[in-house]
């Protein structure tokens, strides 16, 4: 029992860069636009928050700066995908690369420092409850702040005129143009604040989960963020969900390797694919008899107001 | 009427709108008055929705001004033109599909607050459906409504704008003839209330019986503006064509020939896996054309599929010329002599990005002469692509321009003289003439009488019926994937009978005792 | 007057466009790099001159720049030929180690003391086990429409864990002090290495997959078959191709492809399997084919220019001390530039002059 809390627990902190990620490419995808470079804008999100956090002392500052260093390199892809209409998924993969180069050269004086960054504050009260205390509310402030976002976006998404007018966008762009909505600036927005909240997660890396720099330290969440948005069938719950069940999986192979078995900890390692490959399976197969899922129509194709056929 | 003062709603003065090198709109003139329907009558083509889309925003049209109410106002967007009162519904709707009734109303709105009041909007909806007569489920998700229901929502999001000027772009194109009545009742309400309302259409009945001014437009301009109390359908005709125009069609009586294919009691999925075809059995024979009549989404493509062997029938079975084809590829339906031409050209029949020799061979390419062995020769195929260009007038740049630049005539004429090159056996053909200009129209129609002659079975699917009236020797109507009724002779029948069918009553109860 | 400006689609492409836009991307991209690598104190200037003479100013270092090039020309070939058919095949690198497990495995357990024979085993090998990985993920695809992206790219990650079980366990050499690895390949699992140089013979498969496929896609009914796929599906259908089957068919090919690129990199090059040999070429590889336009025999020579900078990125991680994820920075540059690029090529902007109402 004590080593399932300890576990659950490492799953919620270890799924947490990966919840942010994959919270801010719903919001791009729910637009109609595909970001692939979610990888590199982690990194990019784990380097400035960690190396504003070295120089100022503020981790709060370090992880404004990585949300806004997040947008302004996602607006990059924003400006080649909406404007341009380019290939969004050459235009995500670039986008990985350069900001996993990027990010190796800026950081390679940081390698080996540390910062203090956010320390575990347990909630008052909520950290007390048997079972889900430790497992919820023994975090630092980040994580919380994950949990607010989740509701948050799910709230928004089915309950604000600017969700729904999000959600038309991405799900027919021709009808809500032609309901006055302006395609292109909603397609910007949200891909670049969707893109800033996945610097969130990278900067969680750094400045909450290691309190260090290291090359390529995402080790490939944010990949795995972008299989989760499928996952979680664009759902803001279901995406915290299958954040944590990456996390756990992740925490307990650590676990296993202490433990001084890991032969079969890279097996293990495979089951989050391979259920995330089930599931899109069966999505598909139902989404194939009809109703639609809450995936935008035409995901990944630019709008333009066609000019004639 | 008695708003002289204020003249008009609208006004357009001088409008011009390019293309790519050619002029959609060219210094046109159209104004829109108070309490009155106005229709904009042409050919496909003409300019029509071009002007329209520039009225409502979609468009910006490089010279000429637009006034609403007397001020002269830029139109840069769609929300402009909403707020200046104009609302338009366009052909397909544009309506979010996976979105309720009441959220793709308030889709755009600025003055709605963030927290959806979802009960409020559901009250006010419910008032104008009860003012218009124009009745919808709010709560229920568009894509699950009926193509009426959708127009109804269409016409509704407009009204709930409070617009002052609606466009209604071929309203009936997708409505039964009973439909069509109701649809007009609306529209005369709409008039009695003081909107202005305009409708694009290029069936001159329809704009006879319910216009109080006609504009008519051909190749990008203005021909006439006319009150429709003083103007013949004749007169309107030629105005729209040019010159003067034969309305019969020349067809010579035939006995039918042997029996081509027969299809016995098929049913098929569509591709959600419901059954869209029901229990339909039909005999194809020589030298006859066989029309379809019917509103779109009654199970007219996967019937043509089936019979083209693009769809396996779930029950049933197909033969030609005694043949069981049922469970046989699509590739095999071809070598025996089946054709079609589907509805969308861009989508199915052509591929936009290559070139017209690529797409000529698409039905051949594994034949000799075009290949030989696994290699394609490229010369064969000029051979081949430019017989069919030169005897089907195909008009283009050369032979490798890419097929997304011809016009939707030239891309018809292509795709008939592809599939006709081997003069098939059996001919299926959905709306071959949509579209089309009268030229182009004139065409394939006598292209199509003359295989009939030549001794072709044809499946002729359309939704003009006038068109199917005059061509077919037989008519069926389809209803449900069921086929409600087979005429005889379709030049004796009333419209308002196919109507009825058209709807889902079977002939049966029309003419108790059985088929007319 | 002008009044703003508007974009217009073109009627036709002149072929000269197709020469200076990829041309001037590029030079941008160098230009940008240049001025980022200024501005990280790093003289421009002297990085590029060490990046071209230390891969084209020896023979050694040509030879260096063609082992760089071969696994990525071979990768390259290989997802291009799914990118014709729109089926985006991001689990190259997946296919690869599979590959590589595959070739292994045929090492440890079928070993026979003759290089020709292993040849051919090894080769099967590879291409069966990489092409039935990129298959499955085919078939999903084909039949039931299952995104290809997310399901390549989890079976890459199966893949690197599966490789990972293997050689931190039941095939790891003891003798490795840990180390994730297996034993060294006997001889006659390593392939032939051309004069002193370590380029192997995985550059003759290259070239002749690279004219192969050109000629296939040019001149033959199943390349115009794939060819129309990729455009219009649904004509494709309508003409009588059968999807399902050409999909699976072409991603076996694509899968098998890669196999042997893993294949050659392990008994050509590196004479094991060890962690992390793909080096994340099966992602280089999806650019490469992307710089190509898909077009086979530019494919071979996109990927030589990679290795040019691949080779320069080792360079600068010696003698300026750059990490090497440095040349990522370059690639992803010329990516973007080129991006932008493309829409020129569709696209051309007027001013539009209003007159005076």
């Amino acid at each position: 029992m004590e080593m399932l809390i300890t576990i659950l627990s490492a799953a919620v902190r270890s799924g947490t860069p990966i919840l942010y990620a994959t919270l801010g490419e719903i919001l791009t995808e729910k637009s109609g636009v595909l970001n692939l470079g979610l990888e590199g804008i982690m990194l990019i999100g784990a380097f400035t928050g960690f190396s504003v956090t070295y120089s100022t002392g503020n981790p709060w500052l370090g992880v404004l700066a990585a949300f806004i260093a997040g947008m302004c390199f996602t607006l990059i892809h924003a400006f080649l995908s909406i404007t341009m209409g380019a290939n969004q998924v050459v235009s995500g993969l670039a986008l990985t690369m350069t900001g996993t180069g990027a990010t190796s050269l800026l950081g390679r004086h940081y390698i080996g420092e540390t910062i203090k960054g956010f320390s575990i504050t347990p909630v008052p009260y909520l950290s007390d409850i048997p079972f889900l205390g430790p497992v919820l509310f023994n975090h630092d402030v980040l994580v919380y702040l994950s949990f607010l976002f989740v509701f948050v976006l799910a709230f928004f998404l089915n309950h604000t005129r600017f969700g729904l007018n999000l959600r038309a966008v991405g799900d027919s762009p021709r009808s809500a143009d032609a309901a006055g909505l302006n395609v292109q600036k909603i397609r910007y927005i949200y891909t670049v604040i969707g893109g800033g909240i996945v610097a969130i997660g990278g900067a969680y890396m750094s400045v909450a989960y290691t309190k260090m720099w290291g090359d390529l330290m995402t080790a490939g969440r944010g990949w795995i963020a972008i299989a989760l948005v499928i996952f979680a069938i664009w759902h803001p719950a279901r995406a915290a969900f299958g954040a944590y069940l990456f996390g756990g999986v992740t925490a307990f192979q650590l676990r296993l390797q202490t433990a001084g078995t890991n032969i079969s900890a890279s097996l293990l390692m495979t089951l989050p694919y391979v259920l995330t490959i089930m599931v899109l399976f069966f999505i598909s197969v139902r989404q194939g008899k009809g109703i639609l899922f809450g995936s935008p129509a035409g995901l990944g194709q630019p709008y333009y107001r066609e000019e004639r056929e | 009427m008695s708003f002289q003062q204020n003249c008009c709603l609208v006004e357009m003065k001088n409008i011009t709108k390019k293309f790519a090198g050619f002029h959609a709109n060219d210094k046109v003139d159209f104004d829109v008055r108070p309490g009155e329907v106005h229709a904009l009558l042409g050919e496909n083509g003409a300019g029509k929705s071009t002007l329209m889309n520039v009225l409502c925003g979609l468009y910006f049209q490089e010279e000429g001004t637009i006034s609403i109410e007397n001020r002269i106002v830029e139109l840069k967007n769609p929300k402009d033109a909403i707020l200046n009162g104009i609302g338009m519904v366009h052909q397909h709707f544009m309506l979010v599909p996976s979105q309720t009734v009441w959220e793709n109303m308030i889709l755009g709105l600025d003055n709605i607050p963030q927290f959806l009041p979802k009960h409020r909007v559901i009250e006010k909806i419910k008032e104008i459906s009860k003012k218009y007569g124009l009745h919808v489920d709010p709560e229920a998700k568009t894509w699950q409504l009926s193509i009426g229901e959708q127009q109804r929502v269409a016409i509704l999001r407009v009204l709930y704008r409070q617009a002052s000027v609606l466009i209604l772009d071929e309203p009936t194109a997708v409505l039964t003839p009973q439909e069509s009545k109701k649809l007009f009742q609306t529209v005369m309400q709409m008039r009695s209330e003081g909107h202005g309302i305009v409708f694009i259409s290029h069936k001159l009945d329809e704009v006879m019986e319910f216009s109080d001014r006609i504009t008519i437009l051909r190749k990008g301009r203005k021909i006439a503006t006319v009150e429709t109390d003083s103007v013949t359908k004749q007169r309107l005709a030629e105005m729209m064509v040019g010159e003067k125009v034969a309305f019969s069609v020349d067809k010579p009586d035939m006995d039918p020939g042997k029996t081509v294919m027969e299809i016995d009691n098929i049913s098929v999925l569509n591709d959600r896996g419901r059954e869209a075809v029901r229990n339909i059995s039909l005999e194809l024979r020589q030298n006859e054309i066989i029309g379809v009549a019917g509103i779109a989404g009654n199970g007219q493509n996967e019937l043509c599929e089936a019979i083209v062997g693009l769809r396996k029938p779930v029950s049933g079975k197909i033969y030609m010329f005694g043949k069981d084809l049922t469970s046989a590829r699509p590739k095999a339906y071809i070598s025996e002599g089946v054709r079609y031409i589907p509805a969308d050209r861009k989508g199915t029949g052509l591929i936009p990005n290559m070139n017209i020799n690529e797409n000529a061979i698409l039905k051949k390419y594994w034949q000799k002469p075009v290949s030989r062995g696994f290699r394609i020769d490229w010369r064969a195929v000029l051979d081949f692509a430019k017989a069919i260009v030169d005897k089907f007038h195909v008009d283009a740049p050369s032979m490798e321009t890419p097929v997304r630049n011809l016009s939707g005539g030239n891309l018809q004429k292509l795709m008939l003289g592809r599939e006709l090159k081997d003069e098939p056996n059996l001919l299926v053909a959905v709306h071959p003439t949509w579209g089309l200009d009268v030229a182009a129209t004139t065409f394939v129609r006598e292209t199509l009488l003359l295989e009939r002659s030549r001794g072709a079975s044809i499946l002729f699917v359309s939704e003009d019926l006038s068109e199917l009236v005059s061509i077919s020797d037989r008519l069926a109507v389809i209803h449900g994937g069921e086929f409600m009724g087979m005429i005889d002779d379709p030049s004796s029948v009333d419209l308002e009978t196919v109507g009825l069918m058209m709807a889902g009553t079977p002939a049966s109860e029309i003419f108790p005792g059985g088929k007319s | 007057m002008i009044r703003g400006l508007k974009v217009e689609k073109r009627l036709y492409r002149p072929r000269w466009l197709s020469v200076l836009i990829p041309v001037s991307g590029m030079i941008l991209a160098l230009i940008a790099s240049g001025f980022f690598m200024y501005l990280l104190g790093v003289s421009p200037l002297k990085a590029f001159k060490e990046v071209i003479y230390s891969a084209l100013g020896s023979k050694y270092g040509i030879s260096e720049t063609i082992v760089k090039a071969v696994p990525l020309a071979l990768a390259g070939i290989a997802v291009l030929l799914s990118f014709k058919m729109i089926i985006w095949n991001i689990g190259a690198e997946g296919q690869i180690v599979i590959g590589a497990l595959a070739t292994t495995a045929v090492v440890r357990y079928m070993f026979i003391d003759n290089p020709i024979v292993m040849f051919i085993l090894m080769i099967m090998a590879s291409c069966i086990a990489g092409g039935l990985w990129a298959a499955f993920a085919g078939y999903l695809k084909a039949r039931w429409n299952v995104n290809e992206i997310i399901t390549t790219l989890m079976l890459n990650y199966i893949a690197i864990h599966l490789m990972e079980h293997f050689i931190y366990g039941p095939w790891r050499d003891p003798a490795s002090l840990g180390f994730p690895m297996t034993k060294p390949f006997p001889d006659a699992a390593r392939l032939y290495q051309f004069a002193d140089t370590r380029v192997h013979v995985g550059i003759i498969i290259a070239i002749i997959l690279g004219l192969l496929f050109y000629w296939i896609f040019k001149n033959t009914r199943w390349g115009y078959e794939v060819r129309v796929i990729g455009e219009n599906p649904r004509a494709a259908d309508f003409a009588g191709i059968n999807y399902v089957w050409n999909v699976v068919f072409v991603m076996f090919l694509s899968g098998a492809i890669c196999g042997i690129a893993g294949m050659t990199e392990i008994a050509g090059l590196q004479g094991r399997l060890q962690s992390g040999f793909s080096g994340g070429f099966g992602y280089t590889a999806i650019i490469v084919a992307w710089l190509a336009r898909l077009n086979p025999l530019s494919v071979l020579f996109v990927s030589f220019f990679m290795g040019i900078l691949l080779v320069g990125g080792d360079t600068l991680q010696i003698v300026m001390r750059l990490p090497l994820s440095s040349t990522l920075v370059i690639q992803g540059l010329i990516l973007f530039f080129l991006l932008g690029g493309e829409f020129f090529r569709r696209y051309r902007i007027k001013f539009i002059t209003g007159k005076e109402q």
